[in-house]
This record gives C-alpha cells, structure tokens and sequence, in this order.
C-alpha cells in the first residue's frame, strides 16, 4: 500500500493506483483537470495532457524528482511519492498552454453548441485557461460526416480525447468509426459513411467532454441551463436504466446517462432508453437531481421549499456544494 | 425656557416702516423678477414636436440587429435569458436550412423570440450578455398599449428592418471597456 503525498495532503492507496485516482480519493481541491481519461474506459487517458503534475519526489527508494511534468492519469503512485499539482506555479503556467494548444483549433461557437453549459472544454479554459487567444491562423475545417438518425458530429470541436473509440471498442460489438489521419488532420470518420446504430453508441455522446458528437434528437431543442434535470428509471433488457431526463415544462427533451461529480456517467444506457423513450409514462421518476449551485444549468432553478415546521432551527445550513 | 431644538426661531412682531406700508416697492421686485423670466432660456420643449435627445446611456426598447450584410445576427444562444434577472426573455432555436444563409448569420437562428415588456426592467444585462453582437436597448420609448399580450414583444417588432436600421454606435462598447 503505497502512501503518497498530493499538495500535502497524504493518503494510502492500492497498489497500481495511478495519482490521478488517487487525487480524487482526496477530493476535488487538489484533483488535476481531465479531458481524456475516463475511469469505467480500459486504455483511455495520456492524450490531452491537462491533468499534468511535477513529481517533486519520486519515491523513498528514489528520491529525486522527475525533471519533467508527467500525465497524472497514466503515473502510478510509488511508497513516499510527492506530487505538487496546484502548489506548483510551474504546473499551472505549463497547463495553461496545454489549454491553449487544445483552443488553438476549437471554433468558437458555444452560442450555438448544444454541449454549451455542460462543457469540460468551457469550464477548462474558464479556470484553467487564458482570458485571450494569440492564434491569428484560420482553424481547421472539415467535410460533414453523417453519423446516422442519432449522433451529431461536429469535428472542428473534437479535442481527439478518443473516448468515443473507446466506447465504441469496449461497449459495442463492433467499432464502424475511428480517428483517421494523424497529427493536425487527423479527424473522426467513419471512412465510409455509415450510419452509427450500435445499441450502446449513443454513450459516445455522453462521454465526448466537447460539442463533438451531440444528440441529434436535442439539436437545437433549448439550451441546457433552462432543462431541468430529473433522476429517473426504467426496466431495461438491455442496460440499468438508471437515466437523467431533461425537461422543459412537461417535455422530456433529452435522456442521458447520470453523471458523477467528474463528469463521467456512472452506468452507461442503451439506445433504446436514450433516444426512443421520451414519454413520462416510459420512466418511474425518482425526483430531481442535483446539480452544483455554479453550475449554469442551476440558474433559474428553485428547488421547493421545506415546510417550515418540518426541520428544526439547529438543521438550517447554508447551501453546500453538492 | 430652553429652547426645544436648535432651529427654532424667535418671531419678530416689529411694525412696518411707511415705505413698506405702501407694498409697491414689493409688487415691483416681484414683476421684475416674473419679467426677467421672459428673456431666459425656456426649460420646456414642445413634446411631441420637439424631442429631447436622451442620455447615451438610456435604456429603452430593445432592438435585435442585423449585420452589414442583412443577416439577423442572434443565433439564439440563452445568455441573455439566463442573464435576465427578471426572466422577460424567452426564445426558440431552430436550424438554418439550405438557402437561408442570407437571413441567418449561423447555422442556428432564433425562430422565437419574445421580451415581456412588463417584466423588463431595462437593467441591459441582456445586452452585457450578448456574445453575437445581436441584442441592444436603444433610446425609443415602449408605446403603451391596450392589452397586457401586447406588451409581449416578438421578433416581428424587435428585429430591426433591413431598409431601416437603428443606430446603436452610442451603446457600443469599446474594447477593453
């Protein structure tokens, strides 16, 4: 069991625990951001760099620091290990550019994006990133792809995380798309067009951290922040069918996974639940779910008030982040 | 006897002099002073014929402006709804189809737009809010109405004319401002 040191904080972890694992067993203040690695996804992760850390001691064995900032999601912790993540000016200044590398080719086109408000993109670059951009040249641009009844590409917005690939490789029978090319052209194809209609492709929505691949039966329906996200299930063959529907009135707009405080869903859906069941009278509705109070989706929202009589003075806290 | 606070005043009950006994000197102060008001500047405009020019930083009705080449600049992005704090504004996206890119600026435009003029506070967050360049209060008056539901503003009347457009430049923000 090794015991590593994060921004000061100790913990014991397994054996094989990478740091940024065992960053998130600590909690949030001192977790690196990341765009590529995704827990329940075997291989995935090492692409994006953002969830950078310095390793200022590398062992007990070994005590000399790594010279290089290394991809806390691909590192695995060793007995006595140190690592400085937001205590180091070196790491948020080399993150910085990281974010900027991913922009440099990233339209800007939030207002019209339907991930806009849920985006790991926004929110990176918001706390991470840059307030301007020193890219003067033109951004890629692309053929439109159609990916079938279900899914929306947009490649320009693709940050090539490979998660999707990866979903496709591990959840489905069998992947009909992948990254072509390499390097700057590299894109997401399926070389010749076919339609994507795997039962567990739509999944690929859910853990795209960009605009890349979206629901194509929300497009443009409303913007995320004026749905109200309701916890709710069903019994399916096929998955859990554990799910958050998106209301708007009396409306299910949209199904997606349920997500966790990372951002990653905690069971994936099928298909079927995720585009062909919009009816209320298709789901036991389990209540509304939460959402962090900064998040935008939150705005405009109230939740119902308690009967005063119901809670004693001593209960009253303020908000806490959920 | 102390006095009960600090202002008050003694009353003098002291007898006219012969000259202020006649009050004509008094009637003639007065008259000059109503005659010196002839040959001042007038603080009063002939409304509606006459217009006084607002302040650059008034706030009035809204306006959703189109670019130079005519095309409406909103792609119905939110922000500004979110932003409302008196929630006035509502919307509906729709995609651009093929041949409308003349209208339209982005692949998505706004087939809906309503303002609340009852609810509008005409605080312009909407317009700090704006991304697209497309929302803006302007110095016209919102004209009463007869009806409540006429009050709710649609694109029909906030969408600015391509042959007659409203001038905003007063609004506009400098960079870095």
């Amino acid at each position: 069991m090794p015991k590593v040191t994060i921004d000061g904080k100790t913990i014991e972890v397994p054996q094989g625990t990478t740091i940024l694992q065992a960053a998130r067993m600590i909690g949030e203040e001192v977790t690196p951001p990341a765009m590529c690695y995704y827990t329940s996804l075997k291989t995935s992760g090492g692409y994006c760099r953002t969830c950078i850390v310095k390793v200022s001691k590398m062992s007990e064995a070994n005590p000399n620091p790594i010279p290089k900032p290394v991809a806390s999601c691909r590192t695995n912790c060793e007995e006595g290990m140190e690592v400085m993540n937001y205590t180091s000016p070196e790491i948020i200044e080399a993150r910085k550019g990281v974010v900027e590398f991913l922009l440099a080719n990233h339209p800007l086109d939030c207002p019209i994006c339907d991930q806009a408000g849920e985006c790991h993109l926004q929110d990176l670059s918001y706390e991470h990133g840059s307030d301007d951009t020193r890219y003067e040249f033109e951004r890629r641009k692309f053929k439109k792809i159609d990916l079938g009844p279900f899914i929306q590409l947009h490649m320009t917005r693709c940050i090539l995380c490979y998660r999707c690939v990866k979903v496709a490789d591990q959840l489905t029978d069998h992947r009909v798309h992948g990254v072509l090319n390499r390097g700057e052209v590299s894109e997401i194809s399926t070389y010749i067009t076919t339609a994507i209609d795997n039962d567990f492709s739509g999944n690929m929505i859910d853990v795209c951290p960009v605009g890349a691949l979206t629901d194509k039966t929300f497009r443009f329906k409303s913007r995320v922040w004026f749905t109200n996200p309701v916890s709710a299930h069903r019994d399916c063959e096929k998955c859990c069918g554990k799910v958050t529907l998106w209301y708007k009135g009396d409306d299910v707009l949209r199904v997606t996974a349920r997500k966790d405080k990372w951002g990653e869903a905690e069971e994936f859906i099928c298909n079927d639940c995720r585009f062909e069941k919009k009816q209320t009278l298709d789901w036991t509705i389990e209540g509304p779910a939460k959402i962090s109070r900064h998040s935008v989706i939150s705005a405009n929202h109230y939740e119902k008030m308690v009967e005063p009589s119901l809670f004693k003075l001593n209960d009253i806290k303020p908000f806490e982040d959920q | 006897m102390q006095a009960l606070t600090k202002r008050s005043k003694l009353v003098s009950n002291k007898k006219l002099s012969f000259i202020e006994k006649l009050y004509l000197p008094a009637i003639l102060g007065g008259l000059k002073i109503t005659l010196q008001h002839f040959f001042k500047k007038k603080v009063t405009l002939k409304y509606p014929e006459v217009k006084r020019e607002f302040a650059p930083v008034y706030r009035g009705m809204h306006v959703l402006k189109r670019d130079e080449a005519g095309r409406e600049n909103c792609t119905a992005c939110g922000l500004c709804a979110v932003a409302c704090p008196a929630e006035a504004i509502t919307m509906e996206a729709a995609e651009r189809m093929d041949g409308e890119e003349g209208l339209y600026r982005e692949e998505k435009y706004a087939a809906k737009y309503e303002i609340n003029m009852l609810r509008c506070i005409y605080c312009g967050l909407c317009e700090e809010a704006c991304p697209k360049d497309a929302i803006y209060l302007t110095d016209r008056i919102v004209d009463s109405e007869y009806t409540r539901e006429g009050f709710i503003y649609g694109k029909d009347i906030l969408v600015e004319k391509v042959d007659d457009r409203i001038d905003i430049t007063k609004r506009k923000k400098k960079k870095g401002e």
